[in-house]
């Protein structure tokens, strides 16, 4: 009886650690789908053609491998979106974490979080049939297609994580700093900037991080309206094309499987990764530090 | 004096500045679905959710997309609940100390940072073509649980961890196994977290894309999905498509579809909410 018995917690234990294994296999899955797939591309384009020549074409007759404009694409969008999301979102945390009401504070945190739930390619909508077309009325030459829009919009979509693990990041410092600043005759704007945020340095700089690593990956506000022309500029009012925004590209169209257009998308894509999981790993390793901190 | 009230002064005047930016997100969605509304409320009705897809703005209907995204809605629950709620008992429960565990806790925190798109090549490269599901629903589905396995994960243990001891304890000490405790005492007592984390889970699959056009999901399929290796569009997709079609009428039929993507969406973030609330009153330990 007790036999059948712990063999069967025993047979469950070891499904239940198999669910858990999956995780570790999807990330083995990943890393073996691009490298694998780069490697047949590499072994075709030099490494360095791809680090450092001006032109992507790869779907021309002239064919050109350089990653670079796929880079300033994905740079200059991601910077407009950070620049767009890290004053408005630091400014809420602070509001909400000194100034706002409780009952406010309440009910405007899940308010904020419906804009990460709308779905990515509603927000390309937005930007393609309102936010282009407004910012045509200002600036004259715009495209229909450009980084600035796009930027925009994605960092309207990134506000909330800016402002919530932000806002974490204010509510984690010890109550003793805050107070002591206040014993002082400081006022909530002062304690704010002068000891609040200073303390609460490192995890802003997490959020700016883990933003930016959704930005870099967000694929669909720059399909729809950033345009597809990988050319190397930094000029927000040019139409660019991302390394995401790419690989959407070659999806659409018929690549056939195994030629080296299709494993441009791998090349690109394990470009993407390396970047993103670059800046994962910073921040997951700048959180532990900073909770060490404090606890 | 003076320099008193010149502080007092910033401090006011950040504290409207801050009142502004908290707005400004939320006035923009408001124009937002103001925008998409005007644009599209006029288009649906029972003939746009009812007809297939079409050359035509005005003939097209969204039929295939939304009988896409409910079958990518069900196939994707019963592949990644399982294994999702299955590996959140195994870390919280089983693995506390164990060295797999914390690799896969390690790893977890990092496949949540993989851009969903990274997910739309493994799973071109591993479903559709070795396992050969071709740009299936099968194919989609898997995709899309993998990319919300570790949101699962994650809202699982955090709903186990909040179930106190002593409840585990009472149930060892009437006798009962490790797996009795599990799944008649702290799986019954963590299942609204759990289910709260399951919805807004399944919520950000149906609002995926980027990964679906990996696999080879098509924009246009003029039939509607009979089993799970037909191949398939969904909302987002079909958005996608008329939204890059220059035809003025195609963006009205963009927004409209929009709408039914939105209401989805808000309906099963609705649900979540309601049931976190719900399950946080109710729990009194």
């Amino acid at each position: 009886m007790t036999s059948v018995r712990k063999l069967k917690e025993n047979i469950i234990e070891a499904a239940l650690a198999f669910s858990g294994a999956v995780t570790i296999l999807t990330t083995i899955g990943i890393i073996w789908v691009l490298f694998s797939e780069s490697y047949g591309f590499f072994s075709v384009v030099s490494f360095w053609d791809f680090l450092t020549d001006t032109e992507w074409t790869p779907l021309f007759t002239q064919k050109h491998y350089g990653i670079l404009p796929l880079l300033a694409g994905t740079f200059s969008v991601t910077l407009i979106a950070i620049i767009v999301a890290l004053p408005i979102g630091l400014t809420i945390a602070i509001y909400l974490s000194e100034y706002a009401p409780k009952g406010f504070r309440r009910s405007i945190k899940p308010a904020l979080e419906i804009l990460a739930a709308v779905p990515t390619v509603v927000y390309g909508f937005f930007a393609l049939t309102v936010v282009t077309p407004f910012l045509q009325l200002f600036i004259p030459g715009l495209g229909a297609f450009n980084a600035l829009s796009a930027g925009i919009v994605m960092g309207i979509m990134i506000i909330p994580m800016v402002s919530s693990l932000s806002e974490d990041a204010l509510f984690a410092i010890p109550k003793t700093l805050k107070e002591a600043s206040y014993g002082m005759g400081a006022t909530r704007f002062q304690t704010a900037f002068k000891v609040a945020v200073p303390a609460a340095s490192s995890g802003i700089i997490v959020s700016v991080i883990l933003a930016i690593a959704r930005a870099i990956g967000e694929t669909m506000i720059v399909s729809i309206a950033a345009g597809q022309q990988p050319i190397l500029t930094l000029d927000p009012r040019d139409a660019v094309e991302t390394i995401t925004a790419y690989i959407v590209q070659v999806s659409l169209g018929d690549v056939e499987h195994d030629s080296l257009e299709y494993r441009t998308i791998f090349a690109a894509g394990i470009t993407l990764f390396i970047f993103t999981f670059i800046l994962n790993n910073i921040s997951f390793w700048m959180k532990k530090k900073y909770q060490e901190q404090y606890e | 004096m003076n320099n008193l009230k010149k502080n007092r002064l910033i401090d006011k005047s950040f504290q409207y500045f801050g009142i502004a930016c908290t707005l400004f997100g939320l006035i923009m969605l408001a124009v937002f679905i103001s925008k998409i509304l005007m644009d599209g409320i006029g288009r649906i009705d029972w003939s746009f959710i009812t007809s297939l897809p079409s050359r035509k703005p005005e003939k097209a209907g969204i039929l295939t997309a939304w009988t896409g995204t409910a079958w990518i809605l069900g196939l994707t629950a019963i592949i990644s609940i399982p294994l999702g709620v299955a590996a959140g008992i195994y870390l919280e429960e089983y693995g506390k100390k164990n060295r797999l565990a914390s690799i896969i806790e390690i790893n977890i925190a990092n496949l949540a940072g993989v851009p969903s798109i990274i997910y739309g090549l493994l799973g071109l490269e591993i479903f559709v073509r070795t396992l050969n599901f071709g740009g299936s629903l099968l194919a989609g589905a898997f995709t899309l649980a993998l990319l919300i396995l570790p949101i699962i994960i994650v809202a699982t243990r955090e709903a186990l961890k909040a179930v106190p001891p002593s409840l585990r304890e009472a149930s060892f000490g009437m006798g009962a196994t490790k797996w009795q405790t599990i799944w008649y005492q702290t799986l019954p007592a963590s299942s609204g977290g759990i289910l709260t984390g399951i919805i807004l889970a399944l919520s950000r699959a149906v609002g995926e894309t980027a990964p679906l056009i990996v696999i080879g999901a098509l924009a246009y399929v003029p039939f509607v999905a009979k089993t799970p290796l037909d191949e398939f569009t969904v909302l987002p997709m079909q958005i996608f498509n008329w939204v890059s079609r220059p035809q003025h009428g195609f963006i009205v039929n963009a927004a409209a579809a929009i709408i039914i993507l939105l209401v989805i969406t808000f309906i099963l973030n609705g649900i979540a909410i309601y049931l976190r609330n719900k399950w946080q009153k109710k729990v009194n330990w």
